[in-house]
């Protein structure tokens, strides 16, 4: 029973309970969300023991919408996207509570759009049928956008309008490339259908034109995850965006861009995506991603931009694991995508608390402020270190799969990558040292509080999972694992 | 119902919408020779407009509820879904510009009732023009609607704005409509008769179409391509509909686009199915309008030249549907004028709204701020932008990817993602629209003070969001009416007709 409602009630509760909290007295608006959305990751976490790790789709429901167009509503759940949903459907009231004192003003409208949002996402994660992906994939925009444009920093309006149209650019080609794919398995099939299952199984014949629609989804998708050089859009939208926003942004948004490689562009085009050629480029992007990344992190004055950039770093590493195709470094790369929306959310939690109480995230203007703020220093340490991947926390899990898998296929391009390690550990050890370390200097960081209950609340939850992902993986790898078998069985020639 | 032609009572019958109309028109013609004074004339002028589009639209439907046809295919009238859906299009687009026009009117003290009249007789115009299977009928209805229009372009008589644009809309739609005679006379030279089944006929015993034809092809398309806007014919469109009065300029982007567009399917699908030239040219007419209308749209300040620019941009897209031809291209070519009627109206309504009396120049920046006095008027706004955008959930992204899909199953994908490239672009001025609203302070206190509408014109706009929205998410019915519409329009350019 609960199998066939529940993906249909975690699409339709966000989106009601949002537009309740617009119609009702803006005070009112994040008890009301934050309810709404602890009611909703109450629905989702029984997805984590009814889940058949073995059984493939699950949770299906399927209508029909669109009746002329064979487009239905039908959603899903596999091993790739179980973790995906849960971890939407886990950040997003500590989201809320992150924003509980930050956002002042139109508090209706910035909760609401956090839950459309949250429909939004989840349905990108959920849909089997390309037409609901897509429409979900774009709908997800403009909350965002909105979110970005009204509550964020000085460079909003910059950033919010960057944002959108690279992802517009990039969706708008892969809109046409459904489409493609759609008559071509009508005519061979005479079915007109945009279930997934449907045109997965008729997209082997394509010839040449499996390159241009290769292209086009890669396009949509490495805009969003983003590889280099279509990453320029990440560092303004990220520390604009309001604290909320830059977690969701990197928490969820981002992994949407390796899910679409997971779910649509390997498995539609296996014979162009192992290309000798295709498998060079994307391995040396996801190369520069990881240490281009990690070197620019370095030099960032701002704190909240040197997160952005150590984003793009870790996203090579998944791209890494996803294109070396192993079980390990596929597995890897799904528990980097959880991971990095565990630590890199909980680090821009912390950089937006910090921010709240001195109105700066320029790294100089902190120093010593361990002796002030013990328990936020301990916090940012253990996070800090997550985020380095240093073993017993859940980066080194992720990480080290994807190395040890990825060797396999792409010796040379591994070993470089493991240097991204090392930068990643300069970069944010020498942050933390000038943040959290060396002496008290500025007399404005003397009056500095310490975390509230509020704050100690949501990050509490988080470094339970960085724990807990850290020591004992393996539920997590046990449930991944006939997903990331089936994808490489799919890839063989 | 089968109807024959050559019996005067069904012949009177397949006529029916537009001589209810015509009737209606004349009884307002004489309540306004009485009363043109006052307000209260006007408003009752209003009222008997709108009574004479609703019961012309319930005729339409009378037609459709029976599926009227025409026994033969050589006649001067076509009855098919075609026909009604468009006269729908063009009845809506008159009412809603009536429900904007009141408050208008008043406002700017344009007291003269014979506003609605015109406005009648350029629907009428319309109307003969989707109904015309001959040449002759649709030229007819493109001047009535012509006419009618040039005055309505220049109602704002007192201003010189106003009368720019009526003698510009004039002097370039004659030369429009001289090339487009000129071209129906090269068709009727080359085959001999105007009728568009009888000159397919003609085109597919030819066998390789004469120069000649050519020619009138290439001038007929020439005349559309004015009354379209379609780049390099566009060059009137921003000063005109830069100058009229807004609702004018509603009734202009909406109506009289949707007619020309109409009566040029019906020539391209069914007079030139044969002759595969008029592909070659609407392909390239295509992309330049799309790219064109997209790149000076851009950079635009004032809204409402923004919006002229967009029309432009959306004539292109339109002209994707054209392009790719068919039953799949004529139903998206409804479905694609639907929404955009809707959206354009909708946002006309809102800058009818904005502009004070007697100054037509709102800039985007205007807008700054309208979001926070305004909410609803701002949100409607909002999803029009959306919609012109191509949105998800919104009518205008259905209506482009019937677009898409058409000019994909008909093998044009470099159209399709050219079209879809081109939409990016337009992101770029849409968007300002919406941030102007919602990330920009208002710049003094008291900017959106007299910001209103009137009752009428907030049901307008009310109707315009929940039609967007309703047919962005539940499209099903508007699709299935669009489809039984385009496949009666496209077996009759399959079958060849051998003339008499």
């Amino acid at each position: 029973m609960y199998a066939r409602w529940v993906l249909t009630a975690l699409l339709a509760w966000p989106l009601l309970a949002g537009l309740v909290v617009l119609l009702l007295p803006g005070r009112l608006a994040k008890y009301v969300a934050l309810a709404a959305s602890l009611i909703e990751f109450a629905i989702s976490v029984p997805l984590w023991w009814t889940f058949v790790p073995a059984g493939g789709m699950q949770f299906v429901a399927d209508y029909s919408w669109i009746a002329s167009w064979g487009i239905h509503f039908t959603v899903g759940v596999d091993g790739i996207s179980l973790f995906l949903v849960l971890l939407t459907t886990f950040l997003m009231p500590l989201s809320i509570l992150g924003s509980w004192s930050y956002i002042t003003k139109r508090e209706d409208g910035f909760y609401a759009l956090l839950l459309i949002l949250t429909t939004g996402m989840i349905g990108v994660f959920v849909a089997l049928d390309l037409f609901l992906f897509y429409v979900m994939w774009e709908v997800m925009l403009i909350p965002m956008y909105f979110i970005i444009g009204v509550w964020g920093g000085d460079n909003r309006l910059y950033a919010a309008i960057k944002f959108f149209i690279y992802t517009m650019f990039g969706s708008l080609l892969m809109l046409v490339a459904i489409l493609v794919l759609y008559l071509h398995a009508a005519r061979a099939t005479g079915v007109y259908s945009f279930s997934y299952a449907h045109l997965l199984s008729n997209a082997k014949d394509l010839g040449p034109v499996a390159w241009w629609l290769f292209a086009a989804f890669f396009l949509a998708f490495a805009i969003k995850v983003p590889m280099f050089p279509l990453h320029t859009w990440l560092p303004d939208a990220h520390v604009e965006a309001p604290t909320a926003g830059s977690v969701i942004l990197a928490g969820i948004l981002l992994k949407m861009g390796t899910y679409g490689f997971l779910r649509f562009a390997l498995p539609f085009f296996p014979a162009v995506a192992l290309n000798q050629n295709v498998q060079l480029v994307i391995v040396v992007l996801s190369l520069i991603g990881i240490i281009y990344g990690g070197l620019v992190a370095m030099v960032q004055p701002d704190f909240k931009k040197l997160i952005a950039y150590s984003s793009v770093a870790h996203l090579g590493f998944v791209m890494l694991g996803i294109w070396a195709l192993t079980l390990q470094s596929v597995q890897g790369a799904l528990l980097i995508m959880i991971n990095h929306g565990i630590s890199t959310g909980a680090l821009f939690f912390l950089v937006g608390m910090i921010y709240e109480r001195r109105h700066s995230r320029l790294i100089e203007a902190y120093g010593g402020i361990a002796r002030v703020v013990p328990l936020f220093a301990a916090i940012l340490t253990i996070v800090s270190l997550s985020s380095i991947a240093l073993p017993g926390t859940n980066g080194f899990v992720g990480e080290f799969l994807v190395l040890l898998g990825s060797f396999r296929t792409y010796p040379i391009a591994t070993a470089l990558a493991t240097t991204g390690v090392i930068v990643a550990a300069a970069y944010l050890l020498t942050a933390l040292q000038r943040v959290i370390y060396n002496p008290l200097t500025n007399p404005e960081n003397e009056k500095l509080t310490d975390l509230t209950p509020r704050e100690i609340a949501l990050l509490v939850p988080l470094l339970a999972c960085i724990l807990w992902v850290g020591i004992y993986p393996k539920p997590f790898l046990q449930r991944m694992e006939p997903a990331a078998r089936a994808l490489i069985e799919q890839m063989r020639p | 119902m089968r109807l024959d032609p050559s019996v005067y009572h069904d012949l009177l019958l397949s006529l029916l919408p537009e001589l209810v109309l015509t009737g209606w028109a004349l009884v307002l013609l004489l309540f306004v020779a009485w009363r043109h004074t006052t307000v209260s004339d006007l408003r009752v002028a209003g009222w008997l407009t709108l009574l004479a589009l609703v019961s012309t639209a319930i005729a339409t439907w009378w037609l459709w509820w029976n599926r009227a046809g025409v026994q033969e295919l050589v006649t001067m009238i076509a009855a098919d879904d075609f026909r009604w859906v468009a006269d729908w299009i063009f009845l809506g687009a008159a009412a809603l510009t009536v429900l904007i026009s009141f408050a208008y009117l008043e406002r700017e003290q344009l007291l003269a009732p014979e506003y609605y009249v015109l406005l009648i007789f350029g629907t009428l115009g319309m109307m003969v023009m989707a109904a015309g299977a001959d040449l002759m009928v649709i030229f007819l209805g493109l001047e009535l609607m012509s006419v009618a229009v040039y005055v309505l372009a220049g109602f704002d008589r007192r201003r010189a704005r106003s009368a720019e644009a009526a003698l510009k809309y004039f002097l370039l739609g004659a030369f429009a409509s001289g090339f487009l005679l000129y071209g129906i006379a090269l068709a009727y030279g080359a085959t001999g008769t105007t009728n568009l089944g009888l000159i397919g006929g003609q085109v597919s015993i030819m066998g390789r179409p004469s120069v000649m034809l050519l020619a009138g092809l290439a001038l007929l398309i020439v005349g559309f391509a004015f009354k379209i806007a379609a780049v390099p014919f566009h060059m009137w469109a921003p000063d005109v509909y830069d100058g009229s009065p807004t609702p004018v300029t509603a009734f202009m982007a909406t109506g009289v686009k949707a007619a020309a567009f109409a009566a040029l399917f019906r020539v391209m699908n069914q007079a030139f199915a044969r002759v595969p030239a008029w592909h070659d040219i609407l392909w390239w007419l295509a992309v330049v309008t799309m790219i064109g209308g997209n790149l000076f749209a851009l950079s635009q300040r004032s809204l409402k030249r923004m919006l002229a620019y967009s029309s432009v941009a959306h004539a292109g897209y339109l002209l994707v549907a054209v392009t790719a031809g068919g039953a799949a291209g004529t139903s998206a070519f409804l479905v694609y004028v639907i929404a955009y009627t809707l959206m354009s109206l909708g946002a006309f309504a809102v800058l009818a709204a904005k502009g004070r009396a007697g100054e037509s120049d709102v800039l985007i920046d205007d807008l700054a701020g309208l979001a926070g006095k305004r909410p609803w008027l701002a949100f409607a706004l909002a999803v029009c932008m959306l919609s012109l955008l191509g949105f998800p959930g919104t009518a205008g992204f259905i209506g482009k990817w019937y677009i898409l899909i058409a000019a994909t199953s008909a093998g044009q994908n470099t159209l399709a993602a050219i079209l879809v490239l081109t939409s990016v672009v337009s992101a770029g001025y849409y968007l300002p629209v919406i941030m102007a609203m919602y990330m920009k302070p208002e710049p003094i206190e008291a900017a959106h003070v007299d910001v209103r509408l009137d009752r009428w014109g907030r049901a307008a706009v009310a109707a315009v969001v929940v039609g967007l929205l309703l047919f962005g998410v539940w499209p099903n019915r508007l699709l299935d009416l669009a489809r039984a519409a385009g496949d009666s329009v496209y077996p009759a350019a399959t079958t060849a007709i051998t003339p008499p």
